[in-house]
């Protein structure tokens, strides 16, 4: 079956853009194929600097020819209305067919050939093409990311003709801006262009042009017995940033080792895009970095690698000097500095943010170690948290706040545990992020996110859908994290507001869910009141084991059972309330003894937090519930059993209610 | 490149050979401070409107507030930009400007030669448009625009437009690490040119400039400009292109209020729109008499634009 194939040629597209692009170019053009009863085998797209490919295999040749049916007027109906049903359906009135009183029109569609199915797609692709950022340029008024600069389009081996704002589609397309022949060349099929591109040093996948950069890096390493400092993001970007990528190995002056090695890495990564190369036995930073190029030098790279060094040894130059500027300040001194800076135009300047947090670290403190010691330094930590935001090297890479004011701190002389402390204050930074355990550090960090939360809150800027604009999501999640890590039992609401802590038990449940674990158990734990987060995940996790049980499942039943038999019973009027008969007999007495030995076990585990416990003295009850539902009658005709009955399930409901809102749970 | 780099000098000289090969009209600076190559009339009010234009020219750019006495081996408060504008862009305007680095001793098949993600824009003058900073080896040679808006106003035909900074491209050809050092030409080094004037405008602008006497000429500036534009010429013609020169005038004294640290945080975005205000004026009456569309798209006719998009 024939293949289509698609190349938007233009000049250098963003390489934070590439990646989405392929994926909006492929599912817009499987739309639109679907759409026009067009099914490929197989459609893949992909995106580099320079084009955007699509390749579509096993597309028919033509659209299937259509047949329908359409009912039309009356038989006898006047002729006006028959006419108007003939020239809606291109027939001739002997061509109609009488079925039960009416006619029918008979219509036959000859499917229409795939190229100008084709034609019109990529023209609607391309006038709408959904670039986060598009602009015009020339005299053309179409809009594309950068100037596009040739469509080919080629289905079955010829070209698809159409033209688009002066772009004729064709079937040529061109290499390497540098290091290909410089001439345009025809292709017939796309194992055709990708050899075409092949022999022009253009790697059209992307993800061949990261693999090609991490071999030929690591090589480089390899050889002189260094480790690639790996980077995602980077090799993300930097495989969007050339067709035919090279990594040079290029040198640094070792006499900038003395900064810090965040510092050098981020003005690698940030200024020059180059990956950092360490020391594999002490994972130390050797002073070397990789540049990934877009040519292979005729000079062997040579002249790339000195360029790049000399840019390079410029960058951290300016960085020693942030360095050896922001020390001959101290953090203490550069507090007054936050007076001038904006938190937020509700919330008041950085500095009273800070002072904030002060408090907030002093009140918090002995929740997560309770002596003096850690008060002090959590106290000390917090104000001196911020104080980096001054410093120029922040200043140059925001990326390096908190990070910078520990080194500061340290060449201070400041305990090690406030400097911790000042470094690990914004983690978490994310679901995956490390988490501070060590008592102060977890204090400041905890006291920085409350405030957040608090502050945000209070002015009414809570997330709504995607819109999260001050991370308060990341800020709830953190906080839960590291009272969990750290066993810190904190009652949230002497510092949370109701739809505060409604939003801490929304966090929770996300993250209990992306656990793997049973998301409707948080809000059955939550409803009790509870906010102490270590305990209410102790709990759902001793109920989550209970529910995996038989019993756990069954008692559950018959909890919803009683529960039904009780709202229903509530609906034809109030029910009386009070202890059950305790002399009942047969198994609506032993229920009775069942529920009152459950209530004190439950209350003796639940009060030394042994959840266990209190699943094990609620699993006794299964066994009773069971029998009561299989051989009392609730519903007796005889008003007195009635009652006691009912009191009994209202006893079974409430004592199993202590442990949990069983109602809550589903299934 | 060859044994001996490019001078300065010759550096500016083989671009204008080069641009002057291409048809471009070679301009010398203009005459009133400015702060960049683009703020330059022959480039912010010739991007406007429908008529085309190739230009090149060197801009010395005053940005008082980089002065570092010259002390600094690479910080300067008045640096060069070599300038091209060319509109329409031809469609082969990337091509040119590669022509244009191998004219002055760059080799692509050596050097590592890249297009990264850059937009520019400039809130003074309302001016935003998309393109890349080009590197060479790792180094920001060229900030390459296709101009978007110009003074809150849409361009079309598009202009293309290259800035070079002069000094920078030179220090990396010449391979020395202080702008004083490099050479103007064969007798003189470009700190024998402009050291002196670096030391004395940097302690005038940092430290003596009289704030107050410029915080007046701003406004006598502000003032003048809707005068100006309310006055006409011989022709009939609304006096455009002076009225522009206070624009720019008033621009620069915000600069050196600016450096003397005279402009409170809080005021600086009050300031600027003053600015971008009066470029805004003069911008419409300049289409208007190139001839073109002075409009911008409406709010409405953005929306649809977006929404079409969002639909799709």
């Amino acid at each position: 079956m024939p293949q289509l194939l698609l190349e938007l040629f233009s000049e250098e597209i963003p390489a934070r853009m590439q990646a989405q692009a392929a994926k909006d170019l492929e599912r817009l053009a499987r739309e639109k194929l679907a759409a026009e009863g067009l099914l490929p085998e197989a459609l893949t797209a992909f995106a580099g600097p320079r084009r955007l490919t699509l390749v579509a295999e096993g597309l028919a040749a033509a659209q299937a020819e259509r047949h329908e049916e359409r009912k039309g007027p009356r038989v006898g109906s006047p002729d006006q209305a028959i006419e108007g049903f003939l020239r809606s359906t291109g027939l001739t009135r002997d061509q109609l067919i009488e079925r039960d009183g009416l006619y029918f029109a008979h219509i036959h569609k000859a499917g229409r050939p795939t190229p100008e199915i084709v034609a019109e797609m990529v023209e609607a692709i391309v006038r709408n093409f959904p670039w986060p950022k598009s602009m015009v340029s020339g005299v053309s008024k179409l809009r594309w990311v950068r100037p596009l600069q040739r469509i080919l389009c080629v289905f079955d081996g010829e070209v698809v003709p159409f033209e688009i704002d002066g772009h004729v589609a064709g079937n040529l397309t061109e290499g390497h801006r540098f290091m290909g022949t410089g001439q345009a060349f025809h292709v017939r099929n796309f194992d055709d262009y990708a050899d075409g591109l092949a022999k022009n040093f253009v790697v059209i996948d992307p993800q061949e042009r990261r693999e090609r950069i991490m071999d030929a890096a690591r090589t480089l390493c390899f050889a002189r017995n260094f480790e690639l400092v790996e980077d995602e993001g980077l090799l993300d970007e930097v495989s969007g940033l050339a067709e035919w990528p090279t990594p040079v190995m290029g040198d640094m002056d070792p006499a900038f080792l003395d900064l810090p090695p965040e510092v050098i890495r981020t003005s690698m990564r940030v200024h020059q895009r180059f990956f950092a190369v360490r020391d594999p036995a002490t994972g130390f930073l050797v002073p070397h970095f990789i540049t990934v190029a877009n040519i292979e030098a005729t000079d062997g790279g040579a002249t790339i690698a000195t360029g790049n060094a000399r840019v390079l040894a410029a960058r951290l130059a300016d960085a020693r000097f942030f360095w050896t500027e922001d020390q001959k300040v101290r953090l203490e001194d550069r507090l007054a500095k936050l007076k001038g800076v904006t938190f937020h135009a509700k919330l008041g300047t950085m500095y009273e943010r800070v002072e904030r947090i002060v408090a907030l670290a002093g009140e918090l403190a002995p929740y997560v170690r309770d002596d003096e010691g850690t008060k002090t330094k959590a106290m000390l930590a917090a104000r001196l948290c911020k104080a980096d935001l001054g410093t120029g090297m922040v200043d140059e890479f925001p990326e390096l706040q908190g990070i910078m004011g520990s080194y500061y701190a340290d060449k201070e002389g400041q305990e090690p545990e406030i400097v911790d402390a000042i470094r690990w204050h914004y983690k978490p930074q994310g679901p995956s992020d490390d988490v501070p355990v060590q008592a102060v550090a977890a204090t400041v960090a905890l006291a920085d996110k409350l405030d957040t939360l608090i502050g945000f809150f209070a002015i009414d800027e809570k997330p709504t859908g995607s819109r999260d604009p001050f991370a308060l999501r990341r800020a709830a999640l953190g906080v839960i994290r590291i009272l969990l890590s750290t066993r810190t039992r904190l009652p949230l609401k002497s510092f949370a507001s109701d739809d505060l802590i409604a939003f801490f038990a929304d966090r929770l449940k996300v993250l209990i869910r992306e656990q793997g674990q049973r998301h409707d158990l948080v809000d059955a734990v939550f409803a009790l009141g509870d906010d102490d987060i270590v305990r209410i995940v102790s709990k759902v996790n001793a109920l989550e084991a209970f529910l995996a049980t038989e019993d756990g499942k069954n008692l559950l039943a018959g909890y919803k059972r009683a529960v039904n038999i009780l709202k229903a019973e509530e609906k034809k009027g109030p029910l009386l309330t009070g202890e059950p008969n305790d002399s009942a007999a047969g198994e609506e007495g032993a229920l009775t003894n069942a529920v009152g030995h459950m209530e004190v076990e439950v209350g003796k585990a639940l009060a030394k937090e042994d959840y266990a416990a209190a699943m094990t003295a609620l699993a006794e009850l299964r066994a009773p519930v069971d029998a009561f539902f299989d051989k009392v009658l609730v519903n007796s005709d005889i008003a007195s059993e009635r009652e006691n009955r009912l009191k009994l399930l209202m006893k079974v409901r409430d004592a199993m209610g202590r442990v949990a809102d069983f109602g809550q749970i589903t299934g | 490149m060859s044994d001996k780099p490019l001078s300065f000098q010759d550096l500016i000289l083989k671009l204008h050979d080069y641009w002057s090969r291409q048809g471009c009209v070679i301009l010398q600076a203009y005459d009133v401070e400015v702060g960049a190559g683009t703020l330059n009339p022959a480039t912010v009010l010739r991007a406007l409107g429908p008529k085309p234009w190739k230009v090149a020219y060197v801009q010395p750019s005053r940005r008082p507030a980089d002065g570092r006495y010259g002390e600094n081996p690479n910080r300067l408060r008045q640096h060069h930009q070599y300038q091209v504008v060319l509109k329409p862009n031809p469609a082969n305007l990337q091509e040119l400007y590669l022509g244009s680095l191998e004219a002055i001793g760059i080799d692509p098949k050596v050097h590592d030669i890249r297009f990264v993600e850059d937009d520019w824009e400039n809130p003074t003058v309302g001016a935003w448009g998309l393109g890349w900073e080009v590197w060479c080896d790792g180094m920001e040679i060229t900030q390459y625009t296709y101009f978007q808006q110009v003074g809150g106003l849409d361009v079309f035909p598009v202009a293309g437009e290259l800035t070079i900074g002069l000094e920078r491209l030179s220090l990396y050809l010449q391979n020395v690490d202080s702008v004083y050092d490099l050479r103007y030409n064969d007798e003189f080094t470009y700190g024998e040119v402009f050291l002196a004037n670096e030391q004395q405008f940097s302690a005038f602008e940092l430290e003596v400039a009289d704030v107050d006497v410029f915080k007046r000429h701003f406004e006598d500036m502000e003032r003048q400009v809707p005068i100006i534009l309310g006055r006409h010429g011989r022709k009939g013609e609304q006096l455009v292109l002076p009225a522009y020169d206070h624009v720019l005038k008033a621009s620069h004294m915000f600069n050196i209020m600016d450096a003397r640290g005279a402009i409170a945080v809080a005021e600086r975005q009050s300031y600027i729109g003053r600015i971008r205000d009066l470029c805004k004026q003069c911008a419409e009456i300049y289409v208007a008499q190139q001839g073109g569309n002075a409009q911008s798209p409406t709010a409405a006719e953005r929306a649809e634009t977006y929404k079409k998009q969002a639909e799709f």
